[in-house]
């Protein structure tokens, strides 16, 4: 049951991957790069009820601080400049 | 317990599977940043609820994170959005404009 789950947010990670791609100017990269945070987190929760691993939460909240970091970074970034 | 769980887990795994698609078919950076977030955020909400029904003993933790995913989410988004104002992006389709004219 959990197998056909995974797979479905595996393909809708890699379709916002094309975006992360493509997108023409900076903003729409980092709107697809703080997406596809937000789609690991869930990933990972998924992954660790497979796998019966109670560690891999603890990884998807680490990963959830460090992309909302990069995001509010990155934004600081397009407005600002270095 | 199980099945209300998997049936939390499936609708929010829909919520990340429309929010791929928008990403994909939006024409401009405002209405892929609409999609991006809000759907996203009720997405990773359902999936951590039904992670809990599933396993109640982690309930601590993915309540946790299910709060700081709700309250980083938005402020993220309106850092963004701002900074892409400031950078002067356009909308494609704008009614405004449209209904001056």
């Amino acid at each position: 049951m959990f197998e056909l789950v995974i797979i479905i947010l595996l393909i809708s990670i890699f379709i916002t991957l094309y975006r992360f791609l493509k997108g023409p100017t900076l903003s729409d990269r980092v709107v697809a790069f703080d997406v596809m945070g937000i789609m690991s987190v869930s990933l990972l929760v998924l992954l660790a009820l497979y796998f019966q691993r109670s560690l891999y939460i603890d990884i998807a909240l680490l990963i959830g601080l460090i992309g909302f970091l990069g995001a509010a970074i990155f934004g600081r970034y397009i407005e600002k400049g270095i | 317990m199980d099945f209300l769980g998997f049936l939390f887990i499936f609708l929010g795994v829909m919520a990340f599977v429309v929010s791929a698609i928008g990403i994909i078919r939006m024409p401009d950076v405002y209405t892929r940043m609409h999609v991006g977030t809000k759907s996203t955020t009720i997405g990773t909400i359902l999936v951590l609820l039904g992670a809990c029904f599933i396993e109640p003993t982690w309930s601590l933790k993915l309540l946790l994170l299910a709060a700081f995913i709700l309250l980083t989410n938005p402020l993220s988004s309106s850092v963004i959005a701002r900074a892409t104002h400031t950078d002067g992006a356009t909308l494609e389709v704008d009614e405004m404009k449209k209904e001056q004219k």
